[in-house]
């Protein structure tokens, strides 16, 4: 019997599937919550996949902090349009414009944060019970201790220290009115698993992962896109270099990397010899060791 | 592509506070190359501030704030790395006593359980809670690391008088597979390199271990298990006759052609096809997740199984169960409860507590009318409806089912039906 194994790109799909259907079962009103990065876009690609030849059952939400790379918008528009599934889009100016929050200053100001508001605000307007994330384990280390269904209470915040323990595939998303639920798919993933299935899969990306030329500014190490959200602080200077992302969040926070690589064999390559993180060159999980446990107790992503 | 075919391992830890389970997962990690120069940075630093001579590199597991500030793990931390042969995944599970429930989360997908012994303190209560627990969950393989060596001067008594004590305990277990290897995560012998320092010792070391197991047997391909999550009807008119059934296998191989039984309808029909995506699949097992087609139009919906005519499960509304429990208001008589299982779930009234087991003993304890948090004991579970199952011992995945508290929503117990 000993042939009958799958590799184990089909068996975290197959997890993966089976924790998307879950939600589509024991919620009345899920979403997808959609970056616009390779690990939403894949997420996409896996409830296509789950529901097929049915169309996706449930809405994309993306949080547009207006500040995000427009080929990203693009390539999000494209991606709703060819699968026939609702989009939902929850802005983080709107949030500001009607002071429910206050824009950050100076030359490192961030509209990352300012989405956790955003967000909360979506889903409540929705009546969302379960909000599936592209968050993997690996990323981060407070993330590593997430579970595929995330409990959060009335106010979005997740108890780290108070989790339900999740056993075998069973997932329990009993939970009381107004609370909701955060689910996350492909957690066992890794940066290199997702990579190999973007390519068995032939998964299209939007163009910011393939090595291309840009204008940028070096600011504590990190490669910035130069763009109208960004100051130049004195001494800067704007270089074009040829660059890729490995990651995809806000333009002002996002750092690339010096690559020329084009395809994702190359992409492949690259990270099998890399010896940082992807999350290395987020500018965000810089501002403190336990940065982002503090921002997802809050309600981030 | 070399990457794309490797096997996946999950494997879970277990051991007392103390004895070195963050820094050999964190070893595993620097050793096989899986950490990046930022992470490797950041802990530099963090053992600098913290006045240590030597990079901790239990530092690179520990993530929540409150963990950092005591030095101890307290929930399941999930890590992963990857070597040419195989991919891991690796629950690292807190030791201390009131964390239990963690482990046994932590043991219940896993292929092969890592038990940590301190070499200076030998068996604990400890090692025997959790080698139980290991069995138990029916993890299949065990690989019982004796650590900490370099402070026994790395000797061979020492190392021996643990294995018989453990070999004495562990009789009166169920783990087919355990291995014992003498390591020092600290130093880094034999957990992915071979040690200088203990000539005496000639098996392998961890990590080989960790790449050889055999583990495509770990599933039950025998009997077939088809728990249904959903139907599909698309309501398009390319599709208009499509109904498909989708789930994730949890026993035997299914094949178009192959006839089978559903439940609890009893309704015999034949497999039209199976696929994912629109591509088809000529043979389906476990842990694969597909789309089903049946030759006939019948009303299934979630929570029933398909199985073959000749193979079905147990069928029943009352169910003798181990349970761990796992919550602060202790386990009653009489008390209603939900229980999720495979896809069902169900209202369940605890009828009958027959004993607890005292877990450094082993043995039953019976009249007794509660079980505290960490207690495993054995209930009789009356079901509102019939469940589809089978015993544990055969399937860990239709024999498993947790306990959800009715007012709270909370699991409050993990069940493996006898």
């Amino acid at each position: 019997m000993s042939n009958y194994t799958i590799n184990h790109l089909k068996e975290l799909e197959s997890e993966a599937i089976f924790v998307i259907r879950e939600v589509a079962a024991q919620f009345e009103n899920p979403v997808l919550l959609f970056s616009g990065g390779k690990d939403s876009i894949l997420l996409t690609h896996l409830a296509k996949k789950a529901f097929y030849p049915a169309k996706i059952p449930f809405p994309l939400i993306h949080v547009d902090t207006g500040h995000n790379f427009p080929e990203t918008i693009a390539f999000r528009d494209a991606l709703v349009e060819k699968l026939g599934v609702k989009l939902i889009v929850g802005s983080v100016q709107e949030t500001i414009d009607k002071g429910r929050v206050k824009e950050e200053i100076g030359a490192d100001a961030s509209r990352n944060a300012l989405q956790i508001v955003s967000l909360l605000d979506t889903l409540e307007t929705h009546k969302i019970d379960a909000a599936m994330g592209g968050a993997r384990r690996d990323e981060e280390k407070a993330r590593a201790k997430e579970r595929f269904f995330s409990h959060r209470d009335e106010f979005g915040q997740w108890d780290p220290k108070n989790q339900r323990p999740e056993l075998w595939n069973l997932f329990n998303g009993r939970k009381n009115f107004g609370e909701h639920f955060r689910v996350f798919p492909i957690s066992n993933w890794t940066e290199m698993d997702v990579w190999e299935y973007i390519k068995l899969e032939n998964i299209e990306l939007p163009s910011l992962y393939f090595s291309h030329q840009r204008d940028c500014l070096v600011r504590d190490g990190v490669i910035l896109a130069k763009s109208e959200y960004i100051k130049l602080k004195p001494g800067e200077e704007v270089i074009n270099m040829t660059v890729r992302y490995r990651t995809c969040g806000d333009m002002p926070i996002t750092g690339a990397v010096i690559s020329n690589a084009d395809d994702l064999t190359k992409i492949i390559n690259e990270i099998k010899t890399t010896r940082t993180t992807e999350r290395g060159g987020r500018a965000d999980d810089k501002r403190a060791e336990t940065a982002m446990e503090d921002r997802k107790k809050q309600g981030y992503f | 592509m070399e990457y794309q075919n490797m096997e996946l391992l999950r494997f879970t830890t277990a051991g007392s506070v103390d004895d070195g389970k963050s820094t050999l997962i964190g070893r595993l990690l620097y050793d096989s190359k899986s950490i990046f120069q930022d992470q490797l940075d950041a802990i530099e630093t963090s053992s600098k501030n913290k006045g240590f001579d030597y990079v901790d590199l239990s530092l690179l597991t520990d993530g929540l704030k409150s963990e950092r500030e005591q030095g101890i793990t307290i929930d399941v931390a999930y890590r992963y790395f990857a070597t040419p042969k195989r991919k891991f995944i690796v629950a690292d599970t807190p030791g201390h006593i009131q964390y239990t429930r963690n482990m046994v989360t932590g043991a219940s997908t896993a292929n092969l359980a890592i038990i940590l012994i301190d070499a200076r303190k030998g068996m604990l209560e400890q090692t025997q809670r959790h080698s139980f627990i290991a069995s138990l969950l029916r993890i299949p393989h065990a690989i019982v690391c004796i650590n900490k060596m370099d402070l026994v001067d790395y000797s061979e008594k020492v190392y021996d008088k643990i294995v018989a004590d453990f070999k004495a305990f562990s009789s009166k277990l169920d783990i087919t597979d355990i291995q014992f290897i003498p390591i020092s995560a600290l130093n880094g012998d034999n957990v992915v390199n071979k040690s200088k320092n203990m000539d005496w010792y000639k098996g392998s070391t961890m990590m080989y271990h960790l790449e050889t197991v055999h583990i495509s047997s770990d599933y039950n391909h025998i009997d077939c298990r088809f728990p249904i999550q959903s139907v599909i009807r698309p309501h398009t008119l390319d599709n208009q006759d499509f109904r498909g059934f989708t789930g994730r296998i949890d026993g035997g191989i299914f094949k178009p052609g192959d006839k089978v039984k559903t439940l609890p309808s009893g309704f015999v029909s034949t497999i039209k096809n199976i696929e994912l995506n629109g591509e088809q699949i000529t043979e389906a097992f476990a842990p694969m997740s597909i789309t089903m087609t049946l030759e006939d139009e019948f009303d299934i919906s979630r929570g029933d199984m398909i199985v073959r005519e000749n193979n079905v499960p147990e069928m029943g509304q009352e169910l003798d169960v181990l349970v761990t429990w796992m919550n602060i208001n202790p386990l009653q008589l009489r008390t209603k409860v939900i229980v999720k299982h495979t896809t069902n779930e169900c209202m369940a009234m605890i009828k009958s507590l027959k004993y607890k087991v005292d877990i450094n003993t082993l043995h039953r304890i019976e009249d007794i009318d509660k079980l505290q948090m960490n207690d495993i004991g054995r209930i009789t579970l009356r079901t509102s409806k019939p469940l589809f199952y089978d015993a544990y011992r055969r399937n860990r995945k239709t024999g498993s089912l947790i306990i959800i508290d009715e007012q709270t929503n909370e699991t409050i117990g993990a069940g493996m039906i006898i």
